[in-house]
């Protein structure tokens, strides 16, 4: 038996994924649109779903689309952003009921499929431009958002640490865009860049649920139907610094409580590589488990901090560590973090830390196949990095990855950049 | 074994109450990777006044102490259990709420040893001064990095808006200052109280063979020498039923402010079917008021006085509940003043049938999708139990709650006198 029962198929303008599984009560349809990240588009991009998810045709406002979702017991209408290497990627996310867990006997799919393909294909407009009362209201609040980055000092670490490390790479943008941007952003502006994505964008429809391939397939085929003049997606090309000369240091001061500890590493490593896998064992020794150095030394035994963990990003290559400390411990915290990985480049692994890494990815793994999105997320990777690796493949590279496999990784990585978000006044 | 059948969502739970008391309850999910098991008592934040095992006189613990003890207890002669876990395969994790202290783990592997771990530890508790004192300094951290969340500040800033005397207005994980003073006697005693399987529930989810399971647990505790343990005496102040704050100003370093506001229930005392349906009833309100099929929601969103971040929620439990109604927005007065502008017009209109159909259908469909998730499955259904519920009627309650149920609740609740609003505002340097 496969762990995942997946079926490609290609149709006009889209590629249809189905998943067929018993597991859920409700069916999952997910698009995902693809383009690189661009200084000009970015904003704009970021803007666009939560416009298309603001009015159709038939439902020109947000408030009649809802309760035509509503109608369809509460079926869910979601976008979402985010980057996987320098792509910036929209999600369009519905989610309805499964009939055979209700008493009332709607054909809910059709209707979902119509609903979503109509957001994508049939927003509201008029003539060629969408409705300015739409983008006005999507404009602020998309202005609010951005904004509310800084507010989450978690997160605003996050992107400044992003923001100085990749200063002259595409990968520096954020995937909401930048504020200022927002404003010359007109109804036409952004109906010309719908009908660019719409003609140019790699799109990629997953549909997971207790309905069969067939079923799915014809529902994709009836509800989906795009413009003809469709040009081949454009791809990016692999960027970035090549080494790391000197350590940038950045240090910004606000009132907090904590400070927040964000470094950032090169590994030239990415999901389509040979060694990929054992980057991603490294990653769990080093940081990404209750039971790694990182945890185990910075929280455990110097009780410098509540969380203390790496994670890595598998398009960019890039490893991040982030940890919440006393402003006053920064160098002691920055040494300790150093040093483990020191220990995994001189080869100290023990057997218990390498066998306790492959038995938590591959729970993690599995355990991630169980739900539907986080399915989606690692069926996705073969799209972004054209490379494939099933899941079976992938349990079965993590179980043969070596001790001196992981030490060969650690040796290649690269710390470029610090960032510290510190308290005042202490 | 006892077998529940819930027809229409074709699944079946397995239950046993074993002999010292512990509640036992078992799903199979077969076509899933994944167990998922929690071990909770039914002793949180708000438990901090009560008459300790095998005493006379009631003790009032320092604040925190709940969640103090739920991260030593993780702590062995051995060393740490979290790493008897990820040896075996399975993550681990535990959490403190108001009244339930969840220990978890999931896994694709040995479910069996790993039960046993679960059960074994929480059972054998290890304190030491030594390890008492290194925890502080991580929990000190824990706590200070909620201090700078300005969402959480907000949230719970509008509880202890609420509560003059009841716990509830209490930070669950305390303070710097409060955990200093813990020691690891506190620990013993409260362990001691709340820990015994009579105030406890077992729940496992996942590819599992119920019989077996159960088997393992019964003689798990069968092993174990438990004594029976008289009911718990939990003490509380009386509470007023009006809020004890009308408003709150928060200043932060924050872009944009934050608004929650919220009704104080009068008599939170309800449980089982009464709780069911008022809570749920309330909640199918909220929708119908300012969910985003609403005129409201429209109106509100484009006076640009809420964005995606704007969401409301009803909760109550033995001795507190409440509404919350917030989220980000760029004027915070404007919006505590136009959200109770709106409730009150609601109110003075009748339901709209076609309208409570449509919220009515939102709510069950949301509902059959949490059950995607083994996680929303054990942690709800401990809730729902401690307050004598049961999760699988939550369907058949949407489907029959009447327009009079509804508009007593709508009258009941939303009250002027029991509006209180919380604000985090830009902090002017």
């Amino acid at each position: 038996m496969t762990l995942v029962d997946h079926h490609v198929a290609d149709l006009p303008g889209m590629t249809l994924h189905t998943i067929e599984t018993t597991k859920y009560k409700t069916t999952s349809l997910i698009l995902q649109i693809k383009s690189p990240i661009t200084e000009e588009e970015v904003t704009k991009r970021a803007l666009l779903p939560y416009v298309l998810q603001s009015g159709t045709e038939r439902y020109p406002s947000s408030k009649e689309l809802r309760a035509a979702l509503d109608s369809l017991y509460g079926a869910t209408l979601g976008v979402d952003l985010s980057k996987k290497g320098e792509y910036q990627i929209i999600t369009l996310r519905m989610d309805v009921a499964n009939e055979k867990f209700l008493s009332d006997n709607t054909p809910l799919l059709d209707r979902a499929f119509a609903l979503l393909s109509q957001v994508l294909l049939k927003p509201a407009k008029q003539g060629e431009a969408f409705l300015p009362r739409i983008v006005q209201k999507e404009k602020r609040s998309l202005k609010q958002q951005i904004e509310s980055i800084y507010d989450d000092k978690m997160r605003y670490a996050n992107k400044r640490l992003i923001e100085e490390m990749f200063e002259e790479e595409p990968y520096r943008f954020n995937v909401y865009g930048s504020k200022q941007e927002v404003d010359p952003i007109t109804p036409e502006t952004l109906y010309d860049y719908y009908q660019k994505v719409i003609k140019e964008d790699e799109i990629h429809l997953y549909a997971v649920g207790d309905v069969s391939k067939d079923a799915l397939q014809e529902l994709a085929k009836k509800h989906f139907e795009f413009p003809q003049d469709r040009t081949e997606p454009k791809r990016t090309s692999p960027s970035g610094k090549q080494r790391v000369d000197e350590v940038k240091e950045i240090f910004e001061e606000q009132e907090v409580q904590q400070g927040k500890l964000h470094m950032g590493y090169r590994t030239y490593i990415t999901y389509s590589d040979p060694e990929y896998l054992a980057l991603q064992v490294f990653n769990g020794v080093f940081g990404g488990f209750s039971h790694s150095k990182l945890f185990m030394n910075v929280r455990e035994k110097e009780s410098l901090a509540y969380y203390a963990a790496s994670r890595f990003e598998s398009h960019k290559g890039i490893i991040f560590v982030m940890s919440g400390i006393e402003t006053n411990n920064y160098e002691k915290t920055v040494k300790i973090i150093n040093e483990q990985l020191e220990e995994v480049r001189n080869g100290n692994i023990t057997d218990g830390e390498l066998e306790q890494t492959k038995a938590m990815i591959r729970n993690q793994i599995l355990e991630t196949v169980d739900d539907s999105t986080g399915l989606v997320e690692v069926l996705y990777h073969e799209v972004v990095s054209r490379h494939k690796r099933t899941i079976e493949e992938w349990l079965e590279g993590i179980q043969n990855v070596t001790k001196e496999q992981v030490r060969d990784v650690s040796q290649k990585i690269q710390l470029d950049t610090i960032y510290f978000l510190k308290g005042r006044g202490e | 074994m006892e077998q529940i059948h819930f027809n229409q969502l074709k699944e079946t739970l397995n239950h046993k109450t074993l002999p010292n008391g512990l509640k036992v309850y078992i799903l199979e999910k077969k076509d899933f990777n994944k167990t998922y098991a929690t071990f909770t008592t039914h002793y949180g934040s708000v438990d901090n006044h009560f008459v300790p095992l095998g005493k006379q006189e009631k003790v009032k613990v320092p604040d925190g102490i709940a969640h103090f003890l739920e991260h030593k207890l993780f702590e062995k002669e051995h060393g740490d259990v979290f790493q008897d876990f990820s040896k075996q395969g399975a993550s681990a994790n535990a959490f403190t709420t108001f009244n339930r202290t969840a220990y978890l783990f999931s896994t694709t592997g040995d479910v069996e040893k790993n039960l046993t771990t679960l059960i074994d530890f929480v059972q054998a508790p290890y304190f030491t001064e030594k390890t008492v004192e290194k925890e502080k300094g991580i929990i000190g951290q824990e706590i200070r990095m909620y201090d700078d969340n300005p969402d959480w500040r907000v949230y719970f800033g509008l509880i202890a808006n609420m509560y003059k005397n009841h716990p509830v207005a209490i930070d669950i994980a305390g303070t710097v200052e409060s955990i200093a003073k813990i020691t690891k006697d506190d620990l013993y005693e409260c362990y001691n109280t709340f820990y015994h399987p009579s105030n406890m529930l077992l729940f496992i989810v996942g590819p599992v063979d119920a019989e077996k399971i159960m088997d393992l647990v019964e003689k798990n505790q069968a092993g174990k020498d438990y004594k029976d343990q008289p009911p718990i005496d939990r003490f509380f102040e009386e509470e007023p039923a009006e809020p004890a704050n009308r408003k709150e100003v928060l200043h932060m370093p924050v872009q944009t402010p934050k608004c929650y506001m919220g009704y104080k229930e009068k008599r939170p005392q309800r449980s089982g079917k009464d709780l069911l349906v008022r809570e749920l009833s309330i909640n199918l309100l909220l929708e119908m008021m300012l969910g985003k099929s609403t005129k409201n929601y429209e109106k509100l969103y484009e006076e640009g006085l809420i964005d995606p971040s704007f969401s409301f929620d009803y909760t109550e439990e033995m001795g507190f509940g409440f509404s919350m109604i917030g989220g980000d927005t760029t004027d915070p007065d404007t919006f505590a003043q136009r959200i109770s502008e709106m409730v009150n017009e609601f109110k003075q209109q009748s339901l709209n049938e076609e309208d409570l159909e449509r919220a009515r259908k939102k709510k069950i469909g949301s509902f059959l999708r949490a059950l995607n998730s083994p996680e929303f499955i054990a942690n709800q259904f401990t809730r729902y139990e401690f307050n004598e519920m049961n999760l699988f009627d939550v369907i058949p309650t949407f489907e029959e709650l009447t327009v009079k149920q509804l508009q007593d609740a709508l009258n009941d609740h939303f009250q002027d006198s029991q509006l209180t609003v919380c604000q985090v505002k830009k902090k002017q340097s």
